[in-house]
């Protein structure tokens, strides 16, 4: 059962083979055992999830079921969910207990009938690759505890890999949940910019940001896409467009699909052994009848220093709401209101978010606009117009997801320049604003590799199928750690 | 470009951050390394590209301007720091 794919359990469900409430006790009961050894949830409260599991069997019992009614899920905990504390991975939110839900919670739980199990951890604001700078400790891969995750939904990453949880949401600005996915050997979707709400999602870089599907196979993936996404008009930057089924083409044969490898992500940079799998997958996808042909993407070597302007600035204004007045933490002493809001974001910001908000307060500051924030922009739109190039000579980018496999824990913590680098391809899809995929594809050194699948605008369905297809032919995703059962 | 142990100062001041000596001095070795890296940008030639602010490009919806959300102050501020009679309550601000 903790292997069963969303479509085995929904059938499950409907043959009354099972109960929500005896799926969602599994899960809660395997969190309980599991989680201690991992940290991969924050929060749980098995009454709660124990009353949405019993709202969904009473669904299912009545036949208004959805294809996902009853099926538990993990949340990032950047979606803020009613009643449910909401940290952000920050001590700024350790104790906000958010009075609204996000939309993304709203309809995966209120309209899908999805049953939240918890929340995960990760990085603080979503800012970092490693899961290290979480306000709640570091969590551990599944694959190798004494390695990292990835980041930011490691959390997420972990609890699906340990079958804490069917699925789980992440949030991706700059590879968050590809990343960690690869890192961690899931399926992990980030959907193009707009598809999905941002509402009640803690806002990081909100032109990057974008909420999307961790899980086991890119079947699970379009299932829980066509739960989340959808035009809202609580988002200003929401998407008002025509609903789709995102599992619609997963069958579709891939004979004549054109992959464009981009000559950046093939050169030096990235460790052999990963390169070696990627390029692997990429012969086993000829077998299935597609092509190969060379592109390029001359301004990628850009896209981190852009990222690291852009995503920073955001952030700097974004989290300037964070001054212990409305809600959160505030400082305990302190003199007049300046001086509160200097304790407050002292000690309730961990060293890597006042890090970025520094470069963001800087690279806005009078003097420097230009030479920063809008050269970055300017940067941003050549990288973008470097995606439109690639695809019309291809229908999918492929490459690495990420240049080495995990790493150890600590081991990158010191130096944030190294850190930022673990995101050398992640990166430029969030600047552009397309749709891309991480998947399993190997291993190297007994740790998974993911292979990134990067799609032109709106082309989830078309991702999900190249992604599926694989997955009908290899069993890389099907693989689990060791010690997990 | 090299940040200052002042300008690191004057910045966390305009983020109103504290920040203590010590970690001023930390804080300006990482800003320097990370500046280092996001100075590669300026060795291109950007003139009369088109700065990209957003992945789409999109104008801003109007609404119909008529009330849509319900009164939720006393649950709202349920989750603040300090509040009094409605109102947030902050040090004094004017004498």
């Amino acid at each position: 059962m903790i292997d069963a794919s969303l479509r085995e359990l929904s059938q499950a469900l409907a043959a009354k083979q099972v109960s929500s409430v005896e799926l969602t006790g599994l899960f809660l009961d395997r969190i309980e055992r599991l989680n201690p050894a991992l940290n991969a949830f924050v929060t749980v409260d098995p009454e709660k999830s124990l009353k949405m599991a019993r709202a969904a069997d009473a669904r299912i019992a009545a036949g208004s079921a959805g294809p996902l009614t009853g099926i538990p899920i993990a949340q990032k905990d950047i979606f803020c969910a009613e009643g449910w504390r909401t940290t952000c991975g920050s001590k700024m939110l350790a104790n906000f207990v958010s009075p609204y839900d996000a939309t993304v919670i709203r309809k995966m739980e209120a309209e899908a009938g999805l049953v939240s199990l918890g929340k995960t951890n990760m990085d603080e604001f979503a800012m970092g690759s490693s899961n290290e700078t979480s306000f709640f400790g570091p969590v551990r891969n599944p694959w190798d505890r004494e390695r990292v995750p990835g980041g930011s939904s490691g959390g997420s990453a972990a609890a699906v890999t340990a079958r804490l949880a069917p699925a789980a949401t992440g949030t991706d600005t700059g590879g968050s949940i590809r990343q960690p996915a690869a890192l961690c050997n899931l399926t992990g979707l980030k959907p193009t910019y707009g598809i999905v709400s941002r509402y009640g999602m803690i806002a990081f870089a909100s032109s990057l940001d974008q909420g999307g599907p961790m899980a086991k196979s890119a079947e699970d993936c379009a299932l829980l896409l066509n739960a989340m996404a959808g035009f809202d008009e609580r988002d200003s930057t929401s998407l008002d467009r025509p609903r789709e089924d995102y599992a619609r083409d997963l069958e579709k044969p891939l004979a004549g699909l054109r992959i464009g490898l981009p000559r950046e992500f093939f050169g030096e940079g990235c460790d052999a052994e990963v390169m070696a799998a990627v390029r692997a997958a990429i012969a086993e996808y000829e077998k299935l009848g597609a092509t190969c042909v060379e592109v390029s993407l001359p301004n990628s070597h850009l896209s981190v220093p852009a990222y690291y302007v852009i995503a920073p600035a955001e952030a700097s204004s974004n989290l300037s709401r964070f001054d212990g007045v409305r809600y959160g933490f505030r400082a305990e002493d302190y003199g007049n209101l300046d001086d509160m809001y200097m304790k407050t974001r002292a000690q309730g910001f961990g060293a890597e978010v006042k890090r970025r908000i520094l470069i963001g307060t800087y690279v806005l500051s009078h003097g420097y606009y230009d030479a920063y924030y809008l050269q970055a922009q300017r940067i941003r739109r050549l990288i973008a117009d470097d995606f439109v190039a690639a695809f019309r000579q291809c229908d999918v980018i492929m490459g690495p997801t990420s240049p080495s496999t995990a790493f150890k824990l600590g081991e990158k913590a010191a130096d944030p320049v190294q850190m930022y680098l673990s995101d050398i391809y992640t990166i430029a899809v969030n600047l552009a604003g397309l749709p891309g995929m991480s998947i399993p594809c190997g291993f190297a050194g007994g740790l998974p590799v993911g292979l990134q699948l990067i799609g032109n605008y709106f082309d989830e369905a078309r991702l999900l199928n190249v992604a599926h297809r694989y997955q009908q032919a290899t069993d890389w995703h099907r693989r689990r750690p060791a010690g997990v059962a | 470009m090299s940040l200052t142990l002042e300008q690191v100062q004057r910045i966390a001041h305009l983020a109103r951050i504290e920040i203590s000596a010590a970690e001023a001095a930390t804080t300006q070795g990482h800003l320097n390394g990370i500046f280092q890296l996001i100075e590669q940008m300026q060795a291109v030639d950007t003139a009369g590209v088109e700065p990209m602010a957003h992945a789409q490009d999109l104008s801003q919806r109007l609404r119909d301007d008529k009330v849509t959300e319900e009164d939720r102050r006393a649950t709202f501020q349920a989750v603040a720091p300090e509040t009094e009679a409605g109102l947030y309550l902050v040090p004094k601000v004017i004498e």
